[in-house]
C-alpha cells in the first residue's frame, strides 16, 4: 500500500466518528430548518386565530417538503448587472458558516463533531458572525437599492449588536471560568443552578443581541419586507435564496445552542443534583410517549383516510423513539447510552424552546425603527452589558475575598445593574424628549 | 506530512488571495479577497496549535474590521477622487520594499536548507492535549508578565476610541449651525 493510502486510512480511522456526525449535521439541519418553518407559520396562524397550511399531509405536516422541492426546481435569476461570481458565492458563506460554527457546538455530552476544542464557545460565535460576509457582499452584488440598503442596514445592526452580545457572554464566561463547552456545562452543574438565574442580565441581553444578529422580527430591518421589498434578499431566487433561507435558521439553532449552553444548563436535566429528581430522567420517553398518544387520538379525526395513517405512523415513530429512549433503562448493556440520549434531549429540548420565544416576539413585537434600533443598541444595551459584567466581576470577587454568599452578592449586584439600566433608560427618554423637541433637526439614522 | 499539506494549502492561499487583493479594481473584491487571506492565515495559526490566536483573528479582523471596511466601501464612492489622492512616490517605494522583501525570502530560503527535511516538510507538531491550555496561559502572561504593556495598549486603544467621537461630534456642530 503506498504512503498516501495509508495516510488516508489512518486519517480516516482517527476521525470517523467526526465525519459521521458532521455528514448527520449537514444532512438533517435543511430538515430541521424545514420543519422550524412549518411551526412558525402554524403558530403565527394560531396566533392570528387562522389554521396554517393544511392541505399537504395531514395539518400540513409536509409542507417542508413540498417547499423543498418547490425551491430546487424553480428557475434561478441572475440578474443582469450583477456581479456574477460574488453574487453566486454569497449564499455560500452565510450558510457553510452557519454549520461550520454548528461543528463545534456539543448537542449533549455525547454528540457532537469537534472533540474538545479548548476556545469552543468563541469558535461558536466568531464563525457565525462570518454569516454576516455573505448577507452583505450578496446584497450589493445584487446592484439594486433595495438589496444594497438591506446590505448597509445589516452591517451597522451587526457591528452593533455583536459588541453589545459579546459582552453579554463575558458575564457567564467569568461564572463558568472556561470557554471549553463541556466545562460550561459542569460548571453549571458544579454551582448547582443555571448561570441564567445568576447572571439575568446578561442573559436578557444576550437574548436581544441574538434576535438582532438572527435578523429576526423586531429587528429584521435588513429584509423589513414593508419597506425593502425582501432587503439583501430581494434579487435572489429559488436555490440560492433557499441557501439564505437555510442559513438564517441554522444560525437560529446555533445562537439557541449559545444561550443553551451558557445560560440555560446546557444538556442539564432541570435540578441536575438532586437525587430524589432521578425520576425526571424519565422524561424525555414519557414526553415522546405523550405525544404518540396524542397523535393516535387525533388519527380518529383525520378527514380523509391517507392522513389517518400517516398520523398513526408519526405515532409509530414517536412511539419508536421512545422505546430508545427507555431500552438503557431496561437491558442493562446499553446503560452507557442514557447520559448521552438524556443530554440530547434536554438540549434540544431547550434550544427549542428558545426558539420559540423568538417565535412569539416575533409575532407580537412590530418592527423598529432604524434609529431606535441604533439607539437600543448603542445607548442601552452595550453599556448595560459592560456594567452587568463589571457587576458579576465585582459579585465573584466580594465571594472568594470575603466569604459572602453567592446568592447574596449576585442579588446585589443584579440590582445595582438593573438601577443603572433604569437610569439609562430614564437618560434615553430625555435625550428623544429633547430631540424631538427639537424636530426641525435632520435625522441621521447611521450617526448611531 | 499531513501538517504539511495543510500548511501549505493554507499559504498558498494567502500568498495568491494577497496578490490578487492588490491587482482587483474594484475595491469589494479587493476586500473579499483581503478576507481570504486573513482567513488563510488564520488557518496556518490553528495549525500551529494556537487556536486563541486563530479566533481572535476571525473575530476581530474578519468579523470586525473587514466588515467595517466593507461598511465604508458601500457608503463611499472611491472611484471619484482616487486619482487625486494618489501617492506619488509610490512606484519607488514599492520597488524598494519589494526588493528588501524578495531578499529576506531568499535569505530564509537558504539558511531554511540546513533544517531537517531541507526546511520544506513541516516537522510534526505536539499533539494538542499535551500543550497547555492557550487562551489560559494567554491570559495568565497577559495578566502577570505583561500588565503594564498590556495597560498601556488598552489605555492608547481608548484614546483613539475617545478620539474618534470626538471628532465626530465636531463635525456634527459644524453642520447643523
Amino acid at each position: 500500500m503506498n504512503p498516501t493510502a495509508q495516510a488516508l486510512l489512518h486519517f480516516l480511522q482517527t476521525w470517523w466518528v467526526e465525519l459521521v456526525c458532521a455528514v448527520v449535521i449537514v444532512a438533517i439541519v435543511p430538515l430541521i430548518a424545514g420543519y422550524v418553518v412549518l411551526v412558525e407559520r402554524k403558530l403565527m396562524a394560531d396566533m392570528q386565530a387562522r389554521l396554517g397550511p393544511m392541505r399537504v399531509g395531514p395539518h400540513g405536516l409536509l409542507q417542508p417538503i413540498a417547499d423543498a422541492v418547490k425551491l430546487l426546481i424553480k428557475e434561478d435569476l441572475v440578474p443582469r448587472d450583477a456581479d456574477g461570481l460574488i453574487f453566486w458565492f454569497a449564499p455560500v458563506i452565510t450558510m457553510v458558516a452557519a454549520l461550520t460554527a454548528m461543528g463545534a457546538l456539543y448537542f449533549g455530552p455525547a454528540f457532537r463533531v469537534a472533540q474538545d476544542i479548548n476556545i469552543g464557545i468563541l469558535f461558536v460565535i466568531g464563525v457565525s458572525s462570518l454569516g454576516f460576509l455573505g448577507i452583505i457582499l450578496g446584497g450589493w452584488a445584487s446592484n439594486s437599492h433595495y438589496s444594497i440598503i438591506g446590505a448597509i442596514r445589516s452591517t451597522a445592526q451587526l457591528v452593533s449588536y455583536e459588541a453589545a452580545g459579546g459582552i453579554a457572554i463575558v458575564s457567564a464566561l467569568l461564572l463558568a471560568g472556561t470557554l471549553r463547552i463541556p466545562d460550561i456545562v459542569a460548571a453549571q452543574f458544579d454551582s448547582h443552578v443555571w448561570f441564567i438565574f445568576l447572571a439575568p442580565v446578561g442573559f436578557f441581553i444576550f437574548m436581544v443581541a441574538s434576535i438582532a444578529e438572527t435578523n429576526r422580527a423586531p429587528f429584521d430591518l435588513p429584509e423589513a419586507e414593508s419597506e425593502l421589498v425582501a432587503g439583501y434578499m430581494t434579487e435572489y431566487s429559488g436555490f440560492r435564496w433557499s441557501l439564505y433561507f437555510l442559513g438564517e435558521y441554522a444560525n437560529m439553532i446555533v445562537v439557541a445552542s449559545v444561550a443553551t449552553t451558557l445560560f440555560l444548563g446546557g444538556w442539564l436535566r432541570p435540578f441536575p443534583n438532586i437525587h430524589w429528581l432521578r425520576w425526571l430522567d424519565l422524561l424525555p420517553a414519557l414526553f415522546l410517549g405523550f405525544v404518540g398518544v396524542y397523535c393516535i387520538y387525533r388519527a380518529g379525526k383525520q378527514p380523509v383516510k391517507i392522513q389517518t395513517g400517516f398520523m398513526w405512523a408519526v405515532a409509530l415513530a414517536c412511539f419508536g423513539l421512545a422505546a430508545v429512549f427507555i431500552a438503557p433503562w431496561i437491558i442493562a448493556p446499553l446503560r452507557f447510552a442514557l447520559p448521552g440520549l438524556n443530554g440530547a434531549f434536554w438540549f434540544l429540548f431547550k434550544v427549542s424552546a428558545y426558539i420559540y420565544v423568538f417565535m412569539w416576539l416575533r409575532f407580537t413585537l412590530p418592527r423598529y425603527r432604524f434609529d431606535q434600533l441604533m439607539h437600543l443598541g448603542w445607548y442601552i444595551l452595550i453599556p448595560l452589558a459592560i456594567i452587568n459584567v463589571f457587576s458579576v466581576g465585582l459579585a465573584l470577587l466580594l465571594e472568594s475575598e470575603f466569604g459572602l454568599n453567592r446568592w447574596f452578592t449576585m442579588i446585589v449586584t443584579t440590582a445595582f445593574t438593573l438601577a443603572i439600566s433604569l437610569f439609562l433608560v430614564r437618560m434615553h427618554d430625555k435625550r428623544t424628549a429633547a430631540a424631538s423637541s427639537a424636530a426641525a433637526v435632520p435625522s441621521d439614522s447611521y450617526a448611531g | 506530512m499531513l501538517d504539511s499539506i495543510i500548511f501549505y494549502f493554507f499559504a498558498g492561499v494567502a500568498v495568491l488571495s494577497a496578490a490578487l487583493m492588490v491587482t482587483r479594481r474594484n475595491a469589494i473584491h479587493s476586500a473579499v479577497f483581503l478576507i481570504t487571506t486573513l482567513l488563510a492565515t488564520a488557518g496556518i495559526f490553528l495549525q500551529l496549535r494556537a487556536e486563541f490566536l486563530f479566533i481572535t483573528q476571525i473575530i476581530l479582523y474578519v468579523g470586525g474590521i473587514m466588515v467595517l471596511f466593507i461598511f465604508v466601501i458601500m457608503l463611499v464612492r472611491l472611484d471619484a477622487p482616487i486619482h487625486q489622492l494618489r501617492f506619488r512616490m509610490q512606484r519607488l517605494v514599492a520597488i524598494l520594499v519589494a526588493a528588501a522583501l524578495g531578499m529576506e525570502v531568499t535569505v530564509i530560503l537558504l539558511l531554511a536548507h540546513k533544517l531537517p527535511g531541507g526546511g520544506l516538510l513541516i516537522q510534526g507538531s505536539a499533539p494538542a492535549d499535551r500543550l497547555p491550555p492557550n487562551s489560559e496561559e494567554l491570559a495568565k502572561s497577559l495578566f502577570s508578565n505583561y500588565l503594564l504593556p498590556f495597560e498601556i495598549a488598552s489605555i492608547l486603544l481608548l484614546v483613539a476610541m475617545v478620539g474618534a467621537v470626538v471628532m465626530a461630534k465636531n463635525r456634527r456642530r459644524t453642520d447643523e449651525p
